[in-house]
C-alpha cells in the first residue's frame, strides 16, 4: 500500500462528448520508472496533465504523492516536477538566470539554488556556459538542462512528457542514464514516449489505445503475453487489435 | 512575496535583454510627442486664396491688398474668370475664392449695397468654417474702414464693451493643450500592449505550462508580471513630462504628486485590460488586434482630439466606461488649472472602479483558463 | 494554386476573433466617426456672474443660455469662484456683467460684458468666446434699433462639396485608406512571417508552385477581403450617412484596387525584411498605421504642419491615395484630375514590388 506514490483510481476525463480518458486505473510504485505509452491521441498527455493538476479530472479519484490532486492540487505541484514536450526554459535568460527562477519559485533559499546549480552545471560539464542565454545552445543541451531545472528541487516525481522528442541517439541515451540516476537517488519516474526502444528501459510500462489503458506490466510480461520479440511487435499488435 | 520577487527579477531580466524594449521605452515617446503635438492640430494658419476680381477697380484692388496682408491668408493667383478658380479649388491649388463681381465699386461710391461671394472647399467642415471665419472678419473690417473714409463718419462705439480673457492659456497656444493628452496615450499604449502581448508570450512559446506546474499561485504570477510594467509606464510619464517641460514649456500647475498618484491607479486599469485580453487570445497577433481595436475606439472617444461635450448622448454614456476620457481630464485639469484631489475625485474613484473590475475580471479568466 | 488560395481562406476565417475585428472595426470606426466625433461645439457649460441682475442683464443671460452653444451650469457670487469653477472642470467659460448693467447701457450707452474662457482647451475657448460675442451683438443690434450701415457689403458664403459641413465628410476616405492599408499590408505582412516562423513556408517553397503563386495565392485573400471591407464602408457612408459619390464608382473602385496592390506589396516587402510576427507586427505598427493615421491628412489638415513633416506626408502612400478617394468622391472629378496621384501610387507599387524581388533573391542565395 504505502509503496505507491501515484494511486489513479476510475479517472474519466471528457471534452464536450469526447472521452479522452475513459475509467483509467493504474498504481505506480515509489522509485520506479514508469513507462506512459500510447499513439498520438490515445489520451497520454491529457492524463498526465491531470496528474499534474493542470487539468481537473470529470471523475476519479487521483491520488499524487499522497495528496488529492483535484483538491490538493497545490501541495501535489510543490512535490512534482514537469518537463514538456515544447521545450520550457526561458530562451533569452542564460542557464543560470533559469536554475535561479525555477528555484526560487519553488522556494528554495538561494543557498540552495546556487548548490544545486553548481552541481548539475558540474555535471553536465557546462560550467563556462552559465551566464550564455539558452537560445544559442544546441537542442540536445537544452533538453538535458530542462531535466536538471526540472528536478532541481528534488521533486518526489517527475514526469515527462516525450522528452527526448527530436534528440539524436547519443543524448537520448545520456538523457536516460540521467533519468536512471534521478531513479537511483529515489525519485519516481514518469514518462511518455514514442520510442519504443526507450520503452524497454522502464521497469513497467502501460499502453493506451484510445483512452484506456489495454496492458500494463513489465516490458518481458508484456513480450510473453503477446508472444513478440521487441516493444515495438506489442505495441503494433495492441493498436492493430484494435481496429 | 518572495516568489514575487523571483518573477519580478525573471521580467526585468527579460525586458532588458530584449533588444527592442529599450527603443520602444525610449525612441517611442520622443517620435510621438514630436511627431503627435505637432500633427494633431485643427488650427488653420494658411489659407491658400484665389482672387477673382471682376470688378478690377481701386475698391477691389483696395480689399485683395488686406487679403494680401493677412497672415492668415496666401493669394496664390488672381484671374478674371470664376471657372478657372473653381478649377483650381477643385485641383486643391487654393482652399477658398474670393470673388469680386463688377460693381463694386459703383455700390460702394453710391452708398448702396456692394456684393461680394466667398467659396471655400468644405470637405473638412470644421476648418471651412474657420476659413470663412477668417473671410468674414477681413471682410468686416475693410466694411468698417470704408465707412470712415467715404463719409467721414466715426464708427461709432459698441454700446455694450466686450472685454475677453483666455486663462490658464493665453495665447491660445494648442501644444499646451495637446501635450498633456498625448502622454495619457504615451502611458496607454506601452502599458496596455506590452502586458497583453507579455502573456499570450508566454502561451505561445509554451512556457506557461511550466509555470503552472509550479506550486506559484495565479495571482503571484499576474503580480510578478504587471508591476515591471506598471514601473516602466510610470517611467515612462516621467520621461514624457520632462520632454514636455523642455520641448514644448508646458505648465505644471497642480501637483505633481497627484499626477503620479492617479496615474499609479490610471496604469492599473490598462494592465488590466491588457492582461484580460491576454486571457481571451492565443497569439500575440489577435491580442495585438484586440488591443488595437479597443484603443482605436477609447482614443477616438476620449476628447484627445474632439471635445467630449459635442458628443451625443450615448457617446457621452459609453465614455463612462472610457479610462482613457478619465485620464486625460485629470492630466489637462491638475497640469494646467492646478486643479486639486477633490476638483478630479470623480474621474480618480472611476478610475478605481475600473481597475478593480477589470483586473478581477482577468484573474477570474485566467483561473478559468488555466 | 486553386487549393492554396482556399487554404488561405481557411486561415483567415477559422480565426473567428481576427473575422471579428477585420469586420467589426470598419463598421465601429465609421459609426464612431460619423456619430460621435464631432468638432462643433455644442452644450457648453458656461456659469454667469451677474453683479446687476437687472431686467437687461438677465435677459441677454436668458439669451445666451437659450443658444444650442450653452448651458448654464450655475451662477457665481463673486470673482474668486471662477478659478474654482474651471477648476472643477465643467464650466468652460464664465460671462460677467458688470455694475448696474442696464441703466449704464441705456443713460450712458457704455455697459459692460467680460467674458472669461478656459483655454486650457484653446479651439474651445475661441469658438465659445466668438459665438459669445455674436450672440452679444445682435442683442445690442435688436436693442439699439436696426440701424444698418450706411454702406453694406454683402457677402455670400458657399460651402462646395460638403454644404452642410458634416465631419463624417472628412473622415470616410481616411477611415477606407486606413482599413485597406490595415487588411492589406499589415495582414499580409504578419501572415507571411508566420508561415516563415513556423517553417510552413519551406514547405511551400519545396513545393511544384512557382514562388510568384505561393504570393498570389497569399494575397488573393487579402485583395478579396479588403475589397469587401471598402464597399462596406461605403455603403455605410452612403446609407447611413448620406455621403454621395459624385464620381464615377468603378473609377473609385478601380483606384481602390490599386490602392491595395500597393499596401500587399508593401506588406510582402516588410515580410521580406522581418523574420518574426513580432517585427512584422512592430514594423507594421509604426510604420504603417502611426503615419496613416497622422501624416495622411486623414484627420488633421497637412498645410498646417511644419515644412519637415510636409515633406514626410509626400512618402505617403497613403496621402494621394485620400486626395483620390475624396477628388472622386466628393469633388466628382475624372481620371484627368487625378493621374498624377495615381502615377505617385503606381510608382510605389513598382518599387515594393522591386525591392521584394532583390530582397527574396538574395536570401535565395
Amino acid at each position: 500500500m504505502e509503496d505507491y506514490i501515484i494511486r489513479v483510481e476510475n479517472l474519466t476525463k471528457k471534452f464536450g462528448s469526447f472521452t479522452a480518458n475513459d475509467n483509467l486505473s493504474f498504481f505506480v510504485r515509489k522509485g520506479e520508472v514508469f513507462g506512459f505509452l500510447g499513439a498520438n491521441g490515445a489520451g497520454k498527455t491529457t492524463a498526465i496533465r491531470i496528474l499534474c493538476g493542470l487539468l481537473k479530472p470529470t471523475s476519479g479519484n487521483i491520488e499524487v504523492a499522497g495528496y488529492d490532486v483535484s483538491r490538493q492540487s497545490n501541495k501535489v505541484k510543490k512535490n512534482i516536477g514537469y518537463m514538456s514536450q515544447k521545450f520550457s526554459l526561458y530562451e533569452d535568460m542564460t542557464i543560470k538566470e533559469n536554475f535561479r527562477f525555477y528555484g526560487g519559485i519553488y522556494g528554495m533559499s538561494g543557498k540552495a539554488i546556487r548548490e544545486k546549480t553548481e552541481h548539475y552545471l558540474h555535471k553536465l560539464g557546462l560550467e563556462k556556459e552559465k551566464n550564455t542565454v539558452i537560445s544559442s545552445l544546441p537542442l540536445g543541451w537544452k533538453q538535458k538542462l530542462a531535466f536538471s531545472v526540472a528536478i532541481m528541487h528534488d521533486p518526489r516525481i517527475i514526469f515527462l512528457d516525450e522528452p527526448t522528442g527530436g534528440v539524436d541517439p547519443i543524448t537520448r541515451r545520456q538523457f536516460w542514464e540521467m533519468i536512471y540516476e534521478a531513479a537511483a537517488s529515489g525519485i519516481t519516474v514518469f514518462v511518455t514516449t514514442h520510442y519504443m526502444d526507450e520503452a524497454e528501459y522502464c521497469q513497467r510500462v502501460s499502453i493506451m489505445v484510445d483512452g484506456r489503458i489495454e496492458a500494463l506490466n513489465t516490458p518481458e510480461k508484456l513480450k510473453e503475453q503477446f508472444r513478440v520479440d521487441s516493444m515495438e511487435d506489442v505495441f503494433i499488435k495492441l493498436a492493430r487489435g484494435q481496429q | 512575496m518572495r516568489t514575487i520577487l523571483f518573477i519580478l527579477q525573471k521580467e526585468f531580466i527579460q525586458i532588458f535583454r530584449n533588444k527592442t524594449m529599450l527603443p520602444i521605452i525610449f525612441v517611442v515617446p520622443l517620435v510621438q510627442l514630436m511627431v503627435l503635438s505637432y500633427t494633431a492640430t485643427f488650427e488653420i494658419k494658411n489659407v491658400n486664396l484665389f482672387i477673382v476680381d471682376q470688378d478690377n477697380s481701386p475698391a477691389s484692388r483696395n480689399l485683395a491688398s488686406k487679403f494680401k496682408g493677412s497672415p492668415f491668408y496666401t493669394v496664390v493667383d488672381f484671374s478674371v474668370s470664376y471657372i478657372v478658380a473653381e478649377e483650381a479649388l477643385i485641383n486643391n491649388k487654393t482652399d477658398q475664392i474670393l470673388q469680386i463681381p463688377p460693381g463694386f465699386e459703383k455700390g460702394i461710391i453710391s452708398h448702396k449695397e456692394s456684393n461680394l461671394q466667398v467659396t471655400t472647399n468644405a470637405i473638412n467642415g470644421s476648418a471651412a468654417s474657420l476659413m470663412s471665419a477668417y473671410a468674414l472678419s477681413i471682410i468686416k473690417d475693410y466694411n468698417s474702414n470704408i465707412i470712415v473714409e467715404q463719409l467721414g463718419l466715426r464708427h461709432p462705439p459698441d454700446p455694450i464693451r466686450i472685454s475677453s480673457a483666455f486663462w490658464y492659456n493665453p495665447e491660445l497656444n494648442y501644444f499646451t493643450y495637446m501635450v498633456p493628452g498625448i502622454l495619457v496615450l504615451l502611458v496607454t499604449i506601452i502599458s496596455a500592449f506590452l502586458s497583453a502581448m507579455n502573456i499570450v508570450r508566454e502561451k505561445e512559446i509554451g512556457t506557461i505550462e511550466q509555470i503552472n506546474v509550479t506550486p506559484i499561485r495565479k495571482y503571484q504570477f499576474i503580480v510578478g508580471k504587471l508591476i515591471p510594467f506598471w514601473f516602466i509606464a510610470l517611467f515612462e510619464l516621467a520621461f514624457g513630462l520632462i520632454l514636455a517641460k523642455l520641448m514644448f514649456d508646458i505648465p505644471m500647475l497642480g501637483s505633481l504628486g497627484l499626477i503620479f498618484f492617479v496615474a499609479g491607479v490610471y496604469i492599473l486599469v490598462t494592465l488590466g485590460l491588457g492582461l484580460l485580453i491576454s486571457t481571451l487570445t492565443n497569439t500575440q497577433q489577435q491580442s495585438m488586434f484586440l488591443t488595437y481595436f479597443f484603443m482605436i475606439i477609447f482614443i477616438l472617444m476620449s476628447g484627445l482630439f474632439t471635445p467630449v461635450q459635442s458628443m451625443p448622448e450615448w457617446a457621452q454614456w459609453l465614455n463612462k466606461l472610457n479610462p482613457i476620457a478619465y485620464f486625460i481630464d485629470v492630466m489637462r485639469m491638475v497640469l494646467l488649472k492646478g486643479s486639486v484631489f477633490s476638483d478630479i475625485s470623480k474621474q480618480f474613484f472611476s478610475l478605481l472602479g475600473l481597475a478593480v473590475l477589470l483586473n478581477m475580471l482577468a484573474v477570474w479568466r485566467y483561473r478559468k483558463v488555466a | 494554386m486553386k487549393g492554396f488560395i482556399i487554404k488561405e481562406f481557411y486561415h483567415i476565417f477559422r480565426d473567428v476573433r481576427t473575422m471579428v475585428i477585420l469586420f467589426g472595426m470598419p463598421v465601429v470606426q465609421v459609426l464612431i466617426f460619423g456619430f460621435a466625433i464631432s468638432t462643433e461645439i455644442k452644450d457648453a457649460e458656461i456659469a454667469i456672474l451677474d453683479y446687476s441682475r437687472d431686467n437687461m442683464s438677465l435677459e441677454l443671460s436668458n439669451k445666451i443660455i437659450s443658444s444650442d452653444y450653452f448651458i448654464l451650469s450655475e451662477n457665481l457670487e463673486d470673482e474668486s469662484q471662477i478659478e474654482k469653477v474651471f477648476q472643477a472642470g465643467k464650466v468652460k467659460e464664465v460671462i460677467i456683467f458688470g455694475d448696474h448693467f442696464a441703466r449704464n447701457l441705456e443713460k450712458e450707452q457704455s455697459a459692460s460684458i467680460q467674458i472669461i474662457a478656459d483655454a486650457s482647451d484653446p479651439n474651445t475657448a475661441n469658438l465659445l468666446v466668438n459665438y459669445t460675442t455674436g450672440i452679444i451683438r445682435n442683442y445690442m443690434a435688436e436693442k439699439m434699433g436696426e440701424q444698418g450701415m450706411p454702406i453694406e457689403i454683402k457677402t455670400e458664403y458657399k460651402m462646395l462639396f460638403n454644404p452642410e459641413l458634416k465631419s463624417v465628410f472628412m473622415f470616410i476616405p481616411g477611415t477606407i485608406t486606413v482599413l485597406l492599408m490595415l487588411v492589406s499590408a499589415m495582414m499580409t505582412s504578419i501572415s507571411i512571417a508566420r508561415e516563415k516562423e513556423l517553417g510552413t513556408m519551406e514547405v511551400l517553397l519545396v513545393s511544384p508552385l512557382k514562388p510568384i503563386q505561393i504570393v498570389l495565392g497569399k494575397v488573393i485573400p487579402y485583395v478579396v477581403l479588403s475589397f469587401v471591407n471598402a464597399i462596406t464602408i461605403l455603403l455605410l457612408a452612403f446609407f447611413v450617412f448620406g455621403m454621395p459619390v459624385q464620381g464615377s464608382v468603378i473609377l473609385l473602385l478601380a483606384e481602390s484596387l490599386l490602392f491595395i496592390i500597393m499596401a500587399l506589396a508593401l506588406g510582402i516587402f516588410i515580410s521580406t525584411v522581418s523574420n518574426s510576427q513580432q517585427t512584422a507586427m512592430m514594423l507594421s505598427m509604426f510604420a504603417l498605421m502611426l503615419p496613416t493615421i497622422l501624416l495622411s491628412g486623414f484627420i488633421f489638415p497637412i498645410e498646417n504642419m511644419p515644412e519637415v513633416l510636409q515633406w514626410l506626408c509626400n512618402l505617403m502612400p497613403t496621402k494621394w491615395f485620400i486626395i483620390i478617394v475624396k477628388d472622386i468622391m466628393l469633388k466628382g472629378v475624372g481620371l484627368a484630375h487625378i493621374w498624377q496621384e495615381t502615377l505617385i501610387i503606381i510608382g510605389m507599387t513598382i518599387l515594393f514590388i522591386g525591392l521584394s524581388i532583390k530582397k527574396f533573391k538574395i536570401r535565395l542565395e
